[in-house]
């Protein structure tokens, strides 16, 4: 278990690293026709994304006219997105977004690490029951908790606000037992030196486990901003005042306010992809290996 | 956040200590600090945990036995009234039919395809990070910007797909509002939304696998089909049952992408469990019979998932 490397710990599983990919040697031919297949694919993968565009860059007459056409004749216009942009809560969404997601990472982080590294490391009473109940509780599938959920918030007195966005999506049962799995095999030597030296169990943590954990806690995190980012029901539920809205959220109210302005409804959908999309584009690799680790245990 | 643990009586502990052999002493008092530390670092994730998770399934399983409603009225305990209508009730076997329904035609494609796609990616192809960023970057969008973009697809008149049909000469489809249609207008979304997940999770399992094994098998004489099935295949046995399973626990939580796109209609065709759960609760203002409808959800979820482990460990025997 125990391994030598005390500065980087390795990711389990080892994930996507590009190296040694081709290491199968393969007829020219087979390789050849799988480019071909997959790239065909991978076109039709992003017209919906191609086709938005152009519905959006396109005049609200333009767009609702036949036959349809990818070169609108009278040009590409950014009124849609002007529109949008000036008359919508876009802006407000986003930053609703961008809050709770944060702020859920964080407590998430937070507490699932403490909790996983009690787990791992610290023998006290109870702590066996204690990871078969988290474990057991992935099974809970969370729309079977909305109506209770509700009514809890209801009596607190906090529908319609952000705690009420936050606090039930901060816990993830997966992402403790990805994290127990990680801390179990950071090497023990270090936090023995430093319990020796007489530390406390706070410092170690914080000062040798969390950062010889960097990766792992960054694939925890970035699994779990996507997951608030995009999440529906639980807002959908715990929020009504316009301004509280998150951005999918606020994109449901759009579609039924704005009726059959295909322009500007594509508008709406690319301003509320674009920050995930283009977060992507700059860390795809690190997504990438980070889903790719923690999503079997995952959702 | 609370730092005193409510239960940590000093005791001996049985596990293994990461320290050498301490005496008796010694070693009574660290477990004692261990209790108090461990309960200590578990505290703010069990306040969570008991206030968000633990306590909503208690009262949900409480309110499923009363006829509370929405607007705050309750008219008191009524034992399981709520689950003998929920019982009888053909719009909730419906519902569950549907979600049922969904959970087949959509688990297919999605683990088929990823599964092919991931194999055609990984037999050496150039510009692996192209690939990964089409097929994956549907995944990361929210599932109303999903339900935007294939309602204007499925647009009778305007929309891409009867556009290619009318190219292929065939007449066009009315995607969402034909009862026999729509929920495979909605599983088309879906595997366009999430496949690029499962595609990762495959892509990572296929690079794990020894390429000792390849080589052993081209030795051999076996080809690229055969390689495939007598080693790749069996070597994704288990990040295939896993795949399966989470997949089927993922579609059968569906409710997004179709109340976004159909409402649940044409006439019900579509309508999930969970959106008839959110109805029962806040259209039809019945929290207990929506919390009972929530317990019989969870109920076939428990089911599936004991079954998966049945099964798993009766091959593993």
């Amino acid at each position: 278990m125990a391994t030598s490397t005390l500065s980087k710990p390795v990711l389990q599983p080892r994930g996507t690293t590009d190296a040694g990919l081709n290491r199968r040697p393969k007829t020219p031919l087979s390789r050849t026709l799988a480019t071909v297949v997959v790239s065909v694919l991978a076109v039709v993968w992003l017209v919906p994304f191609a086709w938005a565009t152009v519905t959006a860059l396109k005049s609200e007459t333009e767009a609702a006219s036949t036959p349809i056409s990818w070169i609108p004749a009278s040009g590409f216009t950014f009124d849609a997105f002007a529109k949008v942009l000036q008359s919508g809560n876009i802006p407000t969404w986003t930053l609703n977004s961008l809050f709770t997601s944060a702020a859920i990472t964080a407590i998430t982080l937070v507490i699932s690490a403490s909790v996983a590294y009690a787990i791992s490391r610290i023998d006290f009473r109870g702590k066996r029951t204690l990871m078969v109940v988290i474990v057991a509780s992935i099974i809970i599938p969370p729309p079977v908790l909305i109506i209770p959920l509700f009514q809890q918030m209801q009596s607190l007195n906090l529908i319609d606000t952000y705690c009420a966005l936050i606090l039930p999506q901060v816990i993830h049962s997966p992402m403790v037992f990805v994290l127990k799995k990680f801390f179990d095999q950071v090497p023990r030597e270090l936090e023995e030196a430093a319990l020796m030296d007489g530390a406390g169990r706070l410092r170690i943590f914080m000062t040798i486990v969390l950062p010889l954990s960097r990766p792992i806690l960054a694939a925890v995190a970035i699994f779990v901003f996507i997951g608030a980012w995009n999440n529906f029901l639980w807002p959908f539920i715990a929020t009504n005042e316009s301004s509280l809205l998150t951005l999918p959220v606020g994109l449901q109210t759009i579609k039924s306010a704005y009726g059959i302005q295909y322009a500007q409804n594509m508008a709406s959908a690319l301003l509320a992809a674009m920050p995930l999309i283009v977060v992507f584009l700059f860390f795809q690799r690190q997504i990438i290996r980070g889903v790719a680790t923690t999503g079997l245990a995952g959702t | 956040m609370s730092t005193a643990p409510t239960t940590a009586p000093a005791r001996e502990s049985s596990g293994s200590r990461i320290s050498p052999a301490p005496t008796p002493a010694v070693r009574s008092s660290r477990s004692r600090r261990d209790n108090i530390h461990g309960w200590a670092f578990s505290a703010p994730f069990l306040v969570f945990f008991l206030t968000f998770l633990v306590w909503p399934m208690i009262s949900g399983a409480i309110m499923s036995l009363t006829g509370k409603s929405l607007t705050g009225a309750n008219s008191g305990f009524i034992g399981l009234a709520n689950y003998s209508e929920a019982f009888a009730d053909t719009d909730m076997w419906r519902s569950l039919g549907n979600t049922l329904y969904f959970t087949l035609i959509s688990t297919v494609p999605l683990v088929v395809i990823a599964l092919a796609l991931a194999a055609l990616v990984n037999m050496g192809l150039p510009a692996q990070w192209l690939w990964r960023l089409s097929f994956f970057s549907p995944f990361l969008l929210a599932s109303t910007v999903v339900s935007l973009f294939f309602a204007w697809m499925y647009n009778p008149e305007l929309g891409l797909f009867n556009d290619f049909l009318a190219k292929l000469g065939i007449p066009p489809v009315a995607w969402l509002n034909d009862p026999s249609v729509a929920m495979w207008a909605v599983v088309i979304a879906t595997v366009w939304w999430t496949v690029g997940f499962n595609f990762l999770l495959y892509v990572a399992a296929l690079q794990n696998i020894p390429h000792q094994h390849y080589e052993a098998a081209s030795l051999d004489g076996a080809g690229g089909w055969r390689q495939f099935f007598s080693i790749s295949l069996p070597q994704l046995g288990p990040t295939t049952a896993m795949i399966v399973v989470l997949q089927l626990l993922a579609s059968l939580k569906v409710f997004d992408q179709i109340y976004q796109m159909t409402g649940g209609g044409p006439g019900g065709a579509t309508r999930s469990i969970v959106q008839y759960i959110f109805e029962a609760g806040f259209t039809g203002y019945r929290l207990g019979y929506s919390a009972a409808i929530s317990y019989i959800f969870f109920a076939l979820i428990l089911l599936i998932a004991l079954a998966q482990v049945f099964i798993a460990r009766k091959r593993s025997v």
